[in-house]
């Protein structure tokens, strides 16, 4: 891979790293009321891992990634088939999204949506496949 | 704002237009790139550019620029990634494989 | 009432269960456990025939594409009732028969698969009552029958016959297609008993005369009617089993059923009676004149069949007339033609149905069907000797066997017709009764080579001592098809009563079938008993003197056959399609490209200028921003430029500077989500590209030769859709329909409309989207993958 040995982008990665990877989160639950969602949260998330592969090497992310991000893009797209057919079983067309409101104590109220089972889904499959081929194309050349 | 737009997307379909009539895999690759962005200015032309604020709901009553064009640059987008990375490694392979990547070189074979 | 859907289905459910153990290996012989199939349906149809018997009918429908009021709706009455008999009774005694005919260590689990799917779309066929189902259904017999006649497919000739029926049926089947189009045009409805109750709209309405003629060549092609009697000869192909029960039983008694059907419309028009009966009289008389010169068994079988279906069109042809206006005192002597119609199929599939599987077995004992080196076997094979005998002179119409009945009822129903004065050319109709004479002759002649010749004299050719029997077990279904010739003749009257009456009641709602009478033995020194006697005495003359006679056969070389035709027209369409394809697949994308952009600047483009379509510039726009203004240019410009430059790193920066441009932009029109996507894919697909690029040393652009002829072309596709777009963006014809996802916090408790939309209101295709994208990861991974396989031993390919 890259023979870039240089101290300072491998330092600089490994906060910057941890910076997306929250921003990616953030943007997954935030999708619902603001802008972000499954398609963003999951290519955020994917562009750290191209991040790391600019830095380090292959090696360096097999060992600290030991996933099979295809079947990480895999379970995404079934995820995302599973929760449709969730709503078949309770009678309800296919895909039909629902939502629950419960409240925990000291945190207040929460609302569960099926929506972020699904989105999830998606962000998985983004990830997965993003990932997947960036990790093809590298190991290739 | 829309004649404006429109022309932007007339020159882009020319400019991606020219590069898929190149015989250069890698021209073609980019032009169909190009061609991309020109489909989602036209979608967001088509949909208009009225509309007060961005389409997330908020508590002032107000108007929304149209969400639909937006739903479906979204996803273009995204598949618009996969398909152009496919294209790459299958240049990449052409290349590997025939060490070319000009198109006129590899007619493998004259059909029967 | 859904079981007679499920009747239709059950085989097809048991094709699937094959499919599905395709991996288990059957200690037993598969065909035993398919045999249970048509067991059941048989056992299911008769179970059922009283009540038809009593007049009564069984409707059901399910819907399949309501949308297009496509209804998977089932008629029983006593026409399919009769036709799911014979579908169901000759498939138990064919797939005994193939038990043993077809050795385990042939492809079982295929042909069975074949066979099943052909039962459950020829049930289909006869109890369809929605026109579209019924087309469907019939050209999966077609296909079917395709795949049966390839079954051997490493021989030339199963691909040349399955090909060859296939084009001719397909192509009868579609012109029945648009029939039944036009039918729903006229009638306003897909099913054909509501058709039935509208035959005089049909019969006044302007598409009345191609519906007769696509209608018909759907029934010729399957029923193998003259000139389309081409292919059946070559269907032979297939294994014998299938011979016996596609191709003389069932499949090519489609066309029958759909004419029968089809009667009570047409019935009583001229044109219809002058197609029907004449194409039969025609395929009677040319078949049998063929058969006598056919030296393989197979082949004369086949012509039979031919010649054979040719006698039942032409008497439902006469039977036709009964609907005829100014005959309506004497019906019953008219319908009696249709009644003998039926009794002849019924009769044609048992003796002939003994027969196929006669000629299977000493093909399978001998190996060979050739009449030149077969003798003299009724030393060796008594049995299935006395059950060709039988068969044959079945067949010839001799007593005391089924088709002597039938064959009277022929001549009675052609003598019959040229009493009546209605036709304008009365010298043909007298000709009928002349052709149907000498057509029998001929038949009495094929049917004394085929036993005679092949089971006494001395033996010869491939017959030895060791010639035996076959197994029992592959004699059972012969024997008891040649029980139920003689035991038809004996009791003709209960088949009739059943099953023969309620079918031609079925065919003419309007007579009491308790009018047809019986079927006699013994009619009286009548017409039709010298006809027969005089048949006998110039039949058995012409056999004897047969080699002098064949040299008739001279006068008809191949160079003028229909089949030489066929070969001819194939061939040169196959050459003209080539050339054509060679015409414009030229190898070149750039070519294909070049196409497709055409097609835009002169269909899309010519037509918007031919329409006047009007557009303007600048009007109702949106105030523009300075800042818009700056990357609206940026964006032109630097699309200019991306095919100018020379090398590869900046062609794929210029372009990825566009996609950050394009983020900007999205900004500007409100987009947040959008805007982000963008920035965050076009980082990564830059980066990818800089990865794939990087260590490709020589993969420069050879700087790309400027073409005043692409650029033409690209600025002629630019301004076509920029015109275009102005136009649209000009005549507005409809709301928006976004205000109903702006309602996406009461209908999905969300306030990210665009994030809605993809998640609740379209999910469907963001799941979609997901799909797509997953296969695209994997495709990238089985393509470099595929490369690791390759080049680990440097395989030059």
């Amino acid at each position: 891979m890259l023979k870039i040995n240089e101290v300072i982008l491998q330092t600089v990665t490994k906060v910057v790293v941890f910076i997306i990877l929250t921003l990616a989160i953030y943007l997954f639950f935030s999708g619902h009321n603001a802008p972000g969602g499954g398609f963003i949260g999951g290519l955020v998330l994917a562009s750290s891992f191209v991040l790391m592969l600019l830095a380090y090497d292959m090696e360096t992310i097999r060992k600290g990634l030991p996933l099979d991000f295809k079947l990480v893009g895999a379970s995404g797209a079934l995820i995302v088939v599973l929760t449709g057919l969730g709503a078949i079983v309770f009678g309800e067309p296919f895909l039909k999204q629902a939502i629950f409101s419960f409240s925990l104590p000291l945190y207040g109220r929460v609302e569960f949506s099926t929506v972020t089972l699904f989105e999830a889904g998606v962000a998985l499959a983004v990830v997965g496949v993003v990932v997947t081929i960036i990790l093809s194309i590298a190991e290739d050349v | 704002m829309e004649t404006l737009i429109i022309i932007v997307i007339g020159v882009l379909i020319t400019s991606a237009t020219y590069l898929l009539l190149s015989d250069q895999i890698l021209h073609i690759i980019l032009g169909s790139g190009v061609l991309t962005h020109a489909v989602h200015l036209l979608l967001m032309a088509m949909g208009g550019f009225k509309g007060a604020s961005e389409p997330i709901i908020g508590h002032e009553q107000t108007t929304y620029v149209d969400a639909l064009p937006q739903a479906l640059i979204l996803t273009s987008i995204v598949i618009n990634f996969a398909i152009t990375a496919f294209f790459l490694v299958l240049a990449y392979h052409i290349y590997q494989s025939s060490n070319t990547t000009d198109l006129r070189n590899l007619r493998g074979y004259r059909h029967e | 009432m859904l079981s007679i859907l499920l009747a239709i289905f059950l085989p097809f459910l048991a094709a699937l269960l094959i499919i599905l153990s395709s991996t288990y290996q059957f200690r037993h012989h598969i065909g035993w456990a398919v045999l249970i199939v048509p067991i059941l349906l048989f056992i299911y149809f008769m179970r059922r025939l009283f009540d038809v018997a009593d007049g009564e009918t069984f409707y059901t429908t399910t819907n399949w594409i309501p949308s297009f009021s496509i209804h998977l709706s089932t008629y029983l009455d006593g026409l399919s009732l009769l036709f799911s008999l014979l579908i169901t009774g000759i498939g138990t005694l064919v797939i005994l028969y193939s038990i043993y005919y077809m050795t385990k260590d042939e492809q079982l689990k295929h042909f069975y698969v074949y066979l099943l799917l052909f039962m459950g779309s020829m049930l289909g066929v006869v109890l369809s009552d929605h026109v579209i189902v019924l087309y469907v259904f019939w050209e999966l017999t077609s296909i079917s029958s395709f795949l049966l006649i390839a079954f051997w497919y490493q021989r030339k000739g199963s691909r040349y016959g399955a090909q060859k029926s296939l084009i001719i049926t397909v192509f009868g089947g579609f012109s029945m297609f648009i029939g039944f189009l036009m039918l729903h045009y006229v009638t306003g409805t897909f099913s054909i008993r509501e058709m039935l109750l509208q035959a005089d709209v049909i019969k006044n309405h302007d598409l009345f005369i191609p519906i007769i003629l696509l209608l018909l060549l759907g029934a010729f092609t399957k029923s193998v009617q003259f000139p389309f009697h081409i292919w059946l000869p070559d269907a032979m192909e297939a294994p014998t089993p299938i011979s016996a029960y596609l191709h003389s039983a069932t499949m090519v008694k489609a066309g029958i059923y759909l004419v029968a059907r089809f009667t009570p419309i047409f019935g009583g028009d001229m044109l219809w009676f002058w197609l029907v009966a004449s194409a039969g009289m025609v395929t009677l008389f040319w078949a049998a004149f063929n058969a006598i010169r056919q030296t393989d068994l197979k082949a004369l079988l086949a012509y039979s069949t031919v010649s054979q279906l040719g006698l039942i069109m032409s008497l439902f042809g006469v039977g036709s007339l009964a609907y005829h206006p100014d005959i309506q005192l004497s019906t019953v002597l008219l319908t009696q033609a249709t009644f003998a119609a039926l009794f002849h199929l019924v009769n044609h599939s048992t003796f002939k149905g003994a027969l196929f599987m006669i000629v299977g077995i000493i093909d399978f004992q001998i190996g060979t069907r050739d009449l030149r080196r077969l003798s003299g076997l009724i030393y060796f094979m008594p049995i299935s000797f006395t059950i060709a005998l039988i068969g044959s002179f079945s067949m010839a119409g001799l007593p005391p066997f089924n088709g002597f009945l039938s064959k009277e009822m022929f001549f009675t129903a052609m003598l019959k017709l040229t009493q009546f004065d209605i036709f304008s050319v009365q010298a043909v109709i007298n000709l009928f009764p002349v052709v149907a004479w000498i057509a029998s002759v001929f038949t009495f002649i094929y049917s004394m080579t085929l036993v005679f010749e092949t089971f006494l004299g001395e033996k010869k050719g491939k017959v030895t001592d060791e010639t035996r029997e076959p197994p029992f077990g592959m004699l059972i279904s012969p024997i008891i098809l040649a029980s139920l010739v003689i035991i038809i003749f004996i009791f003709p009257n209960t088949l009739a009563n059943y099953v023969l009456k309620p079918a031609v009641g079925s065919v003419y709602p309007f007579v009491d079938t308790n009018e047809l009478g019986k079927i006699e033995h013994w009619h009286g020194f009548t017409a039709e008993f010298w006809m027969t006697v005089g048949i006998i005495v110039v039949g058995t003359i012409l056999f004897l003197y047969r080699n002098q006679f064949k040299k008739a056969f001279l006068f008809f070389p191949y160079e003028l056959s229909i089949d030489n035709v066929y070969n001819h027209a194939l061939a040169y369409s196959e050459k003209l399609a080539k050339k054509m394809t060679n015409l414009y697949m030229t190898g070149y994308l750039r070519h294909y490209f070049s196409y497709i952009f055409l097609f835009i600047i002169i269909v899309i483009g010519g037509a918007f200028f031919a329409l006047h379509i009007p557009f303007s510039i600048g009007e109702n726009d949106q105030a523009i921003s300075t800042f818009q203004w700056i990357i609206a240019v940026m964006i032109a410009v630097t699309a200019v430029t991306v095919p100018m430059v020379g090398s590869r790193l900046s062609a794929v920066l210029l372009t990825g500077f566009i996609g950050y441009l394009m983020a900007m932009n999205f900004v500007l029109f409100r987009a947040p989500d959008l805007a982000l996507t963008q920035l965050i894919v076009e980082t990564v697909s830059t980066s990818l590209f800089l990865l794939a690029f990087y260590f490709l040393p020589k993969w420069d652009i050879e700087r790309a030769p400027f073409k005043w002829r692409n650029l033409l072309i690209a600025v002629s596709v630019g301004f076509v859709f920029t015109v275009i777009a102005l136009a649209v963006n000009n005549n507005r014809l409809f709301e928006s329909i976004s205000s109903y996802y702006e309602k996406a916090d009461e209908l999905a408790g969300a306030k990210n409309i665009v994030n809605t939309i993809l998640g609740d209101f379209r999910a469907f295709d963001t799941m979609l989207e997901a799909i797509v994208l997953f296969i695209a990861g994997i495709g990238i991974y089985a393509l470099t993958k595929y490369k690791k396989a390759k080049g680990a031993g440097n395989v030059e390919d």
